[in-house]
């Protein structure tokens, strides 16, 4: 399934937790200063509604005047935690791009605004370079520096899995829960 | 030595950490996409993990774009200039940087300053040891901050965990980790364990269990069995490539021990990302490459 930005309420509101998706448009990197910034009451310079935010701190280098991507990978996106929730009440998001997964403010948050988690594949960073297909901005590169700026990004077919839906369910926290259990009888057998 | 050359193997040995995975790595890794059942997202997972190593190859670019810390470990002739060799460590790391084979990833702490280079207070770290040969033995390690961030010290006995000062208590210690990890150091991931020392030098020996490679043995039959019992237990968890679910958590488990104090028992453990990035050479009097390690 492609889906291309910005991308309607009841489209995200059809996914489901363990599907393959592809995205399309624009995507936008934001991490921990972006988030933090937000949180604390700072503007977004570029408006990211129906658009996902993608925690992810680039490689990009200016070649003959041109941005290029070098390396494109998602970060941790746990360290967020604390900021998601307002951040996607307040920029409109429908998705959150990035790996390891988030907890529970965050899925609440989706279902209620209608956001999904994409969880894209952690350091595969040549493979998500590769579907970028075009930088068309940069913000706060100098405040924040590189790996921390808003680069807007044009892509095509951005491979994600579907981690955490509007339905109130997580891949993570089922992973989470039967791990737990297993460690503890691997634990008991010690 | 021509400080030229130096900086060029150099260079080139940075290239080749970042762009290209050693080859115990890959195969380790493809016999993990063979387990994994067709139609998961385990199996999806570490599918393109394998096309993102095949392209970063090809391209010679970055396999993951965080670079990570730059570890050096250098074993060299009795009259290695140290300082030279540093010198010319920094001026191949600022080209790498330049070049695009690694992020700018070294911020003061205190202002949050990139310095653009990755070179500052701490980047990139040496460790220099004396070796008995007239060459230099050059390891390099770039370790992302995703995995460097679910590394974890215990300090026995853990009542929590009921983990006494023993080795059963030292394997539920790292079944404990790996839990705790889940996805997020970018599993199916590699545990560098030692056990003792004291803080400090605890956390710099598991990461040094790194520049072993995933098919060898450890020499301490004692470790070799506790290496493989944790491999096997902490796959049953299930948490699988990404934390997705699945067959392999994973990919080596490499423990070393120290001794300790008698009022102390640290375990300390550094967890590496699929992304294991560790390469290495042997450096000549003229400062070329006359060997490539790991290959």
């Amino acid at each position: 399934m492609i889906m291309t930005t910005p991308i309607s309420e009841e489209v995200i509101r059809s996914l489901h937790v363990g599907q393959v998706v592809e995205v399309s448009g624009s995507v936008f990197t934001g991490r921990d200063s972006v988030h933090r910034h937000l949180y604390d009451g700072g503007k977004c310079p570029v408006d990211m509604r129906g658009s996902a935010i993608y925690h992810c701190g680039p490689v990009v280098v200016k070649e003959n005047g041109v941005w290029v991507v070098k390396a494109a990978g998602p970060t941790t996106s746990i360290r967020e935690e604390p900021y998601q929730a307002d951040v996607i009440r307040m920029l409109g998001l429908r998705g959150v791009i990035g790996k390891g997964g988030m907890g529970k403010q965050t899925l609440e948050a989706c279902r209620e605004h209608g956001c999904v988690y994409m969880h894209a594949i952690g350091g595969a960073a040549q493979v998500l370079a590769d579907v970028v297909t075009e930088v068309k901005d940069v913000y706060f590169l100098e405040k924040f520096g590189s790996p921390e700026a808003i680069w807007h990004f044009a892509v095509e077919r951005f491979p994600v899995v579907i981690t955490m839906d509007t339905h109130g369910n997580s891949l993570h926290s089922d992973v989470e829960g039967d791990s737990q259990k297993k460690l503890q009888e691997l634990i008991a057998g010690i | 030595m021509n400080t030229k050359s130096l900086q060029a193997s150099l260079l080139e040995l940075v290239r080749r950490t970042s762009c290209d995975l050693p080859p115990d790595v890959e195969s380790t890794l493809r016999r993990a996409l063979a387990r994994e059942q067709k139609g998961t997202t385990a199996k999806y997972a570490l599918e393109v993990v394998h096309k993102n190593i095949a392209l970063a190859r090809e391209k010679s670019l970055p396999i993951c774009q965080d670079t990570g810390s730059i570890l050096f470990y250098v074993t060299g002739p009795k009259d290695l200039d140290s300082r030279a060799f540093r010198k010319a460590g920094d001026a191949a790391v600022k080209a790498a940087t330049e070049l695009g084979y690694l992020r700018q990833n070294s911020v003061d702490s205190l202002t949050g300053k990139n310095s653009g280079t990755n070179l500052g207070p701490g980047s990139p770290v040496y460790h220099f040891e004396q070796g008995s040969k007239r060459t230099i033995a050059v390891r390099l390690i770039l370790k992302g901050g995703g995995c460097e961030n679910v590394g974890i010290q215990y300090a026995l006995p853990n009542g929590a965990l009921g983990a006494g000062r023993d080795l059963a208590g030292v394997e539920k210690c790292l079944l404990d980790a790996v839990y705790k990890a889940q996805g997020k150091g970018c599993a199916p991931g590699i545990l560098g364990v030692c056990i003792g020392g004291d803080r400090a030098i605890g956390f710099a020996h598991s990461k040094e269990q790194f520049l072993r490679t995933l098919e060898d043995k450890n020499p301490n039959p004692t470790l070799a069995k506790l290496e493989t019992r944790v491999m096997k237990k902490a796959n049953a968890l299930g948490i699988g490539p990404m934390g997705f679910g699945g067959k392999t958590t994973l990919l080596g488990c490499k423990i070393g021990a120290l001794n300790r104090l008698p009022a102390s028992f640290f375990v300390s453990i550094s967890y590496m990302c699929w992304a294991y990035r560790r390469r290495g050479c042997v450096i000549g009097g003229s400062g070329k490459v006359s060997r490539w390690l790991y290959t």
